[in-house]
């Protein structure tokens, strides 16, 4: 066997490379050639057709994402903006926040436990690079119809994995969603997000500098786990007589990853870490042409140090391995005894692997001949950048004409009734506990808030009980109907759960999740959204941390609901002072804020009673949105309001059912004058919260509203055991309870 | 290089809720005729240097005391060529 | 003098730092110890707290019960020293044999966190004089192997030696036999639990409830008494 080196490759430039099927277009090829100035070795070629995937370089979407950066509002909360393994915030007292959601769609797919579970430990290690303990985790998750034989096949293993994983790392999971519809039958999304805490001088970031320094493999050895295009590389071209090798479905280790984190951790707080990359998609690939372009520029690895599971792997294979569990440290000599013996107590294989090098080439040696000789940032950063062409659909304007609110409306109480039931019991609105239960939320005793919840909320500081709040938004359906208002109505509704919370929305961070780039129509979607999206940072003041875009969700020709997910990070001083969902005392009087119209384009009354997706989303305000959570935050922090609960999916009845049952009371409302019974219960305006008063503070409340310009109508008060709507129907406590809680656990259990 | 396999089982009498909810799928999936399914460990050692009588003794003593809890567990050892 | 409580830390323990803050909200000094180290610092009394030590693999507990502070914690154990082992560490005490019995998967194949209410069957332990037999009480309980099993002959002589110290309420969660949620050894100074009084210290955090504190509060007493 001919080991492809440097030199060799210099010497035969004709030599035909597999680079089509390690998916690189012609052109692409040519241009990694005239960089090199030759052919690429086989390594090199590994390392630039994973390192200008679409997954790792962002090629169709790049162009359209720089908006967040050039539309970003200006905030001093930003510590830490786009470009790094994750964003981090200044939430106050010397605390630092990180946070990020990502995608892991198409491997829960193919296998859902392992898929979902690798998937929370690749969002935890980006969490523990940027230098921060992991404090919780959220999983937004879509699946197909509820009822469909596949979603059963994925679902249950999606939520053993996430438990699997994270309960084992010790994260309380604390907020998240699960949507079904048929539209993610072939592609289902399982997002994950996480946050870390971490003081202002422990943020780290992903660059190797200072001649000399060492470069340290540590974590999980080596193996072939998700090779797939290095093993063709290996068995056609370069060695035909090794066994072919079948592209290993990776397979996670939550106690490697608990290992990882407390030595990480021990190694932040004595500051032996000059720069820090986790491994995820691409491997060592990955880390060390960013931890090299990101640094000075130079770095010199040896392969053969690479601690391995698997001996038969090639260099190719080692350098794309997508192996779970571990980390790349950047240390300076003098501390790398200290780090090594700080991996030894916590039983972690670490490995000086490399060194940071004058110039800028990243050199990597096996065998002690040099098969990679690369400028980084040509492989990190200087990717290709594609401008895929874009078109409105031709059938966007039938779909936006298509007025949901011509559908047929229920005729008379009775009828009205029957939908209410029917809503309430449809899988979209049921309860999630079945999920949810299967997440310890308890873990690092700091969880003030968990699902189902507006908003996550966990505990900073004990003594000050300075908090942070997360929440996750995406409706797909409005994003079918118009993708701009869809994102920022995304971003609205995670917003106003954040603010509903008790919490000041900071920042955000974005999972972008679309079909194929190469479909116009789809493309046009992700760049209204991503437009949507940027205006509505910066007219609310939130800037984009940073997130991920999945792209390719789509089964042959029909691509998913563009689904662009939000999730916004808030700040709380107190958080003895945040507000619950849960009704709390008869005689609190319910008030709806903000402007309830005839809007059901994309409802969950259309979908449940009518299985209609048409017309156009509810309008966006986000000025609105900017007042309601100013007010919903100081009523919080005031004390003169006991519960608050945003208007979403399902409108007002499944807000108020959501509070009772929490709360374990029930509620009369008064349907105003102004609205149609229907209306009232199942619009689905933006802008709008309901938020249980102390009769007490009443007039404050509503004084406040007033001079701020806030609606705030009285519609009712918090009263015995069941729900009543005056003059309509009432449902009681027992059988409210029945239609939310039994309809998941029938379908899955 | 000699391998040794170790087969751990839940006692008969202990509920094997695993195996039962593997049993419960199989007609599902078109299997008929399986009456019962239980469902355990097996662990495959790599033994250095001959597994002679001294070498299973202390592979029994492993299994009794680390590779199965005999509270609610049963081994067998047995040597694979 | 302050009373002097060592948690234990294992690899992969997730709770011992909630552990640690629950013997301080008590009013006792809470003292790491790391599981390599045989030495226990002189404390008075060790928790062994939750979490998936070992990932859990081989079998939860079975790898840290042969730790090298086990070794010391057994010794002093049946010496009389007040241990208490929650979740993972009931666990680890049945792997280690001093509490009879041990844990299985729990029967609907599920982890399950909720808030679990538990009646106290007795207040005759070094962990419990702080709450009365027949109490009911509610603090979280989160695993996945949490369905308790032993022999007939074991379960009849845990009954009736007064050992069963909680029992679950409105339904068991995981299968295990006579609803037993924890237990203690014949001289009391031994107790596992499944639920997570550490979870249960605080009104702001968790359940709302400080219903777990009574455990830290009772092994005070024992030991300013003692």
């Amino acid at each position: 066997m001919t080991l492809d080196t440097v030199k060799h490759a210099a010497g035969t430039p004709d030599v035909e490379l597999p680079w089509r099927e390690l998916g690189l277009k012609q052109d692409e090829y040519a241009r990694v050639r005239e960089i090199l100035g030759r052919r690429p070795t086989g390594a090199e070629l590994a390392m630039y057709s994973v390192m200008w995937s679409e997954h790792c370089s962002y090629k169709s979407s790049k162009v359209h994402l720089k908006q967040f950066g050039e539309k970003a509002p200006r905030t001093d909360a930003l510590l830490v903006g786009i470009g790094e393994n994750a964003g981090v915030v200044d939430v106050g007292e010397g605390y630092a926040v990180t946070f990020k959601v990502e995608s892991h769609n198409h491997p829960s797919y193919v296998e859902p436990y392992q898929g979902a579970a690798t998937g929370v430990g690749g969002i935890v290690r980006d969490i523990i690079a940027m230098g921060a303990r992991p404090v919780a985790v959220v999983d937004p998750l879509r699946m197909g119809a509820a009822d469909h034989p596949d979603t059963k096949r994925v679902l249950p293993g999606v939520v053993a994995g996430i438990g699997g994983y994270g309960n084992c790392l010790g994260l309380p999971n604390i907020g998240g969603e699960l949507v079904f519809d048929a539209c993610y039958q072939g592609n289902p999304l399982v997002n994950a997000g996480a946050i870390g805490v971490m003081r202002h001088e422990d943020i780290h970031l992903a660059k190797a500098s200072g001649t000399g320094n060492k470069v340290i493999l540590y974590g999980a050895r080596t193996g072939g786990d998700g090779i797939g295009g290095a093993s063709i590389l290996a068995s056609e071209t370069f060695d035909a007589t090794k066994p072919s090798k079948r592209p290993a479905v990776q397979v996670g280790d939550p106690f490697q990853e608990k290992l990882l984190i407390e030595c990480t951790l021990e190694a932040f707080a004595e500051k032996l870490v000059v720069g820090i990359q986790d491994l995820g998609a691409a491997g060592l690939s990955c880390a060390t042409s960013e931890l090299a372009s990101n640094g000075s520029g130079g770095m010199r690895v040896e392969l053969d140090d690479v601690p391995l599971r698997d001996s038969t792997l090639s260099p190719e294979e080692i350098l794309m391995s997508e192996s779970q569990e571990r980390m790349c440290a950047v240390v300076e000599p003098a501390k790398v005894e200290r780090f090594l013996a700080i991996c030894e107590k916590w039983d972690v294989i670490a490995t000086v692997i490399g060194e940071v090098t004058d110039g800028n080439r990243l050199e990597i040696f096996w065998h002690g001949e040099m098969i990679v000789d690369v400028d980084p940032r040509t492989v990190a950063h200087e990717g290709p950048t594609y401008e895929r062409p874009y078109a409105r659909p031709s059938w966007q304007d039938a779909l936006q004409a298509d007025d949901a609110g011509r559908l047929a409306r229920p005729a008379g109480s009775a009828e009205l009734r029957e939908q209410v039931v029917a809503l309430l019991s449809s899988p979209n609105l049921a309860s999630k506990a079945w999920v949810t239960d299967q997440y310890d939320r308890f873990v690092q005793g700091n969880t003030v808030l968990a699902q189902p919840e507006d908003a996550g909320m966990i505990r900073v500081n004990e003594e000050t009980g300075l908090g942070v709040a997360i929440a996750t938004d995406g409706n797909g359906r409005y994003a079918k109907l118009d993708p701009y208002t869809g994102a920022q109505l995304a971003l609205a509704e995670a917003y106003r759960n954040v603010a509903a919370s008790g919490a000041k929305p900071l920042a955000i961070s974005d999972c972008l999740n679309f079909g194929s780039p190469e479909d116009p129509d789809v493309m046009w979607q992700f760049v209204e959204a991503v437009r949507g999206l940027a205006d509505g940072c910066l007219t609310l003041g939130t800037p984009v941390t940073g997130g991920n875009v999945s792209l390719y969700n789509q089964t042959g020709d029909v691509a998913i609901h563009p689904t662009p997910v939000v999730a916004v990070l808030g700040v709380i001083d107190d958080v003895a002072r945040r507000t619950p969902i849960a009704f709390k005392d008869e005689g609190h009087l319910l008030y709806l804020l903000g402007d309830t119209r005839e809007e059901f384009g994309g409802s969950a009354w259309s979908q449940v009673v009518h299985d209609h997706l048409g017309g156009m989303p509810p309008a966006v305000d986000l000025d609105r949105e900017r007042l309601l959570g100013e007010i919903l935050i100081s009523a919080s922090r005031d004390g003169m309001i006991d519960a608050a609960h945003d208007l979403s999916d399902g409108g007002l009845i499944a807000a108020v059912t959501e509070s009772c049952l929490r709360g374990g009371l029930g509620a009369r409302l008064v349907v105003p004058d102004a609205l149609s019974a229907f209306t009232f219960l199942f619009s689905e305006s933006a802008g709008r919260a309901m938020v249980a008063v102390p009769r007490s503070e009443e007039l404050r409340f509503t004084d406040m509203c007033g001079a701020r310009g806030l609606p705030a109508a009285r519609i009712g008060v918090v009263d015995g055991s069941s729900l009543e709507v005056q003059g309509e129907f009432s449902l009681s406590l027992e059988e409210l309870r029945s239609l939310h809680e039994s309809p998941i656990p029938s379908l899955l259990g | 290089m000699a391998r040794v396999v170790v087969d751990v089982m839940l006692k008969p009498e202990i509920l094997d809720p695993q195996g039962q909810a593997v049993q419960r799928a199989l007609p599902r999936l078109g299997f008929a005729g399986i009456s019962d399914v239980r469902q355990g460990k097996r662990f495959e050692l790599e033994v250095d240097g001959p597994v002679d009588d001294a070498a299973l003794a202390r592979i029994r003593e492993m299994a009794e005391t680390f590779l199965a809890n005999t509270v609610i567990e049963d081994f067998n050892v047995k040597v694979e060529s | 003098m302050t009373a002097r409580i060592g948690v234990v830390t294992f690899p992969g323990t997730l709770d011992d730092r909630d552990t640690q803050r629950a013997v301080r909200v008590a009013g006792a000094e809470a003292v790491p110890l790391w599981h390599r180290d045989k030495d226990v610092k002189q404390v008075d009394a060790v928790v062994l707290p939750g979490g998936f030590s070992y990932g859990d693999y081989l079998r939860a507990g079975a790898i840290s019960r042969f730790s090298p502070v086990m070794e010391t914690i057994i010794g002093q154990a049946k010496a009389g020293m007040p241990v208490l082992g929650i979740c993972n560490g009931f666990q680890v005490l049945t792997e280690a044999h001093l509490l009879p019995g041990a844990m299985l998967r729990n029967n609907d194949l599920h982890f399950v966190c909720r808030d679990q209410r538990l009646r106290v069957e007795t207040s005759g332990t070094a962990w419990t004089s702080d709450y009365t037999a027949g109490q009911q009480i509610s603090i979280p309980l989160k695993n996945i192997d949490g369905r308790y099993t032993a022999d007939e002959h074991t379960l009849d002589e845990l009954e009736a030696e007064g050992r069963v110290v909680f029992r679950y309420l409105d339904g068991n969660p995981n299968g295990s036999l006579r609803d037993i949620a924890g237990i203690t050894n014949a001289a009391g100074n031994v107790v596992g639990l499944m639920p997570h009084p550490e979870h249960a210290v605080e009104s702001l955090i968790g359940t709302g409830r400080t219903d777990g504190l009574g455990f830290f509060t009772s092994v005070l007493k024992k030991l300013v008494d003692a």
